[in-house]
């Protein structure tokens, strides 16, 4: 078997003197969807955080075999790591079309990124009709959407997704777990963050569960789905 | 009524000098969060290198529109080295710092200016080289349209519109809205927010650089305090605006310009520089965003 395309071991955040992660260790192999989920404040952003080089971390961090610590966050992007973060974090004053150039700022490939747009217009034509329009403006779902299009403008070889089920409604969650679903069978290697473990599991190959800071569990997301510990605390049986 | 129109032509003059360095407070105020204090004396720092260099290659009485395009240029540069090197060495290191330690360096870093500037340059004022011969291009009745007064308005918007063409028409100018808006969600666009912000200097001391001349231009004697009456007036302008907010930069410092005019026009000049502190306080008082300033419509 080859290398993980993300390996992280004995990952440790600090926050001040809050220790967010300790020694988490986890891997995501090429083509897989894997799952982190835990409660609220369990570490899963943090962990994304750290991934992306936006809180500094000791342990260590392995991308196709380079290591991500001596990279800049800003050249992880170009490396192939593409996050959409928690809350969305769509440029509320920029139109849905800025906001999708903006995803693809570290390339330079114009026929490339023209190519990536008409895909992600075509994965989600609800922002066909709003390119116009300022992101500020649109429904929730729509700017988790766009979250999700404007990662994929930067055309990674690894999608983090920090939540995209978070305040939306059933049927948009429905809608976008399907398409998350849909882009790793088009190829995509996804590490999905969700408090949703259900939908979560239900999409993903492996899962790891997070806890204080700790990952007290992994295995492929089938036995998750049907293991008592996990049924009673993460899916509420 | 000619009066009136005069003074109109006046007040918008006047009130595009505003802008350009009203332009160089609200830009970084919107990446920044902070108050450069420093702005206008990098303004001044601006007229200076203008004025140096206008002597060293014998230009300082050679008017014309080379003479003032050369000079423009110079403090252009000298302006954005200076807002460059301000920036990597007094703001940069307190990136993480609490708001007021950076405040607190910043009107430091104005004081250091003002002061050196009283070393190096001398305290006593300097005659700005003549840059144009001021002279009436065409009048229709009593009202006449002088050389410099169209000067400062062509130079002026056309500074203004390349400033907008970078902002809205550039990728660069697309980084920094990011950047102003959320510069953690645009690191993980891969955009290196130092850059951006430095980059932000640059264009926001260039205008003041080109301010400087115009202002050198109109009125000719410089000096190293010069930036802090017309630095506090385009100051005031960005908040009237809504500071970061480039439109409302340019708006406030119209209305400043044209009030200032009328006010000296109609009432008295000894209120003249009364009225930026006036319309300060009503605006905090009454409308603290700024007359286009809003908070922002994020959904979460
Ligand atoms: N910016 C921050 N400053 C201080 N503490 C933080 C910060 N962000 C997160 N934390 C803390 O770190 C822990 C993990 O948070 P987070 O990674 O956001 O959890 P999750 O995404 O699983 O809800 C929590 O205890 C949270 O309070
Ligand atoms: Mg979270």
């Amino acid at each position: 078997m080859s290398a993980p395309l993300l390996k992280v071991e004995n990952l440790d955040v600090f926050y001040g003197s809050i220790h967010a992660l300790k020694g988490v260790s986890f891997e995501v192999n090429q083509g897989e969807v894997v799952s982190l989920i835990g409660a609220n404040g369990a570490g899963k952003t943090t962990t994304l955080r750290a991934i992306s080089g936006i809180v500094p971390c000791n342990g260590q961090l392995h991308f196709k075999d380079q290591n991500l610590k001596t990279v800049s966050t800003f050249r992880r992007v170009g490396l192939g790591i593409a996050q959409s973060p928690e809350g969305r974090g769509v440029f509320p004053q920029m139109s849905v079309l800025e906001n999708l150039e903006m995803g693809a700022y570290s390339r330079n490939d114009a026929a490339g990124i023209k190519k990536d747009l008409e895909m992600c217009l075509e994965l989600f034509p609800r922002m066909k009709e709003r390119l116009a329009q300022m992101a500020g403006t649109l429904s929730g779902g729509e700017q988790q959407m766009l979250a999700i299009s404007r990662a994929l403008m930067a055309k990674p070889q690894l999608l983090l997704l920090d939540e995209p089920s978070l305040g939306l409604a059933p049927l948009i969650v429905a809608q976008i777990f399907d398409i998350v679903k849909k882009l790793n069978q088009e190829g995509m290697t996804i590490l999905l963050v969700e408090q949703n473990a259900r939908m979560a599991l239900k999409i993903s190959h492996r899962a790891y569960v997070l806890e204080c800071g700790r990952m007290i569990m992994q295995d492929t997301a089938q036995n998750l789905l049907n293991n008592d510990v996990v049924r009673k605390s993460y899916l509420g049986v | 009524m000619q009066d009136f129109v005069q003074h109109l032509i006046n007040g918008v003059s006047l009130g595009s000098i505003y802008a350009l360095i009203a332009l160089g407070y609200t830009m970084v105020y919107g990446i920044l969060k902070m108050i450069n204090f420093a702005h206008s004396d990098v303004y001044m720092v601006g007229a200076f290198a203008a004025y140096y260099f206008a002597r060293w290659i014998g230009i300082e009485n050679d008017p014309g529109l080379s003479t003032l395009l050369t000079l423009i240029v110079v403090s252009m540069i000298c302006c954005s080295l200076l807002g460059l090197v301000i920036e990597r060495l007094a703001y940069r290191p307190l990136r993480n710092s609490p708001k007021l330690n950076v405040l607190i360096t910043a009107i430091g870093v104005s004081l250091f200016l003002e002061y050196s500037g009283q070393v190096v340059f001398g305290a006593d004022p300097k005659v700005f080289p003549e840059v144009m011969k001021d002279f009436v291009i065409f009048s229709i009745g009593n009202v006449e349209v002088r050389s410099f007064d169209v000067t400062v308005l062509v130079v002026g918007l056309l500074a203004m519109l390349a400033l907008q063409f970078l902002l809205f028409k550039t990728k660069i100018g697309r980084a920094m809205r990011a950047v102003s808006a959320n510069p953690m969600v645009a690191s993980l666009m891969g955009v290196n927010p130092d850059r951006i912000i430095a980059f932000t200097f640059v264009v926001g001391s260039s205008l003041a650089g080109v301010g400087s001349v115009l202002v050198g231009m109109k009125y000719p004697k410089i000096d190293p305090l010069m930036g802090m009456m017309i630095g506090l007036k385009a100051f005031v302008a960005a908040v009237l605006g809504g500071i970061g907010n480039v439109g409302g930069a340019v708006l406030g410092a119209m209305i400043m310009g044209l009030s200032e005019e009328m006010v000296v026009a109609y009432l008295s000049s000894t209120y003249r520089d009364a009225l930026a502190f006036g319309i300060l306080i009503v605006i905090l008082i009454f409308k603290p965003a700024g007359l286009l300033g809003k908070y922002s419509v994020e959904k979460v």
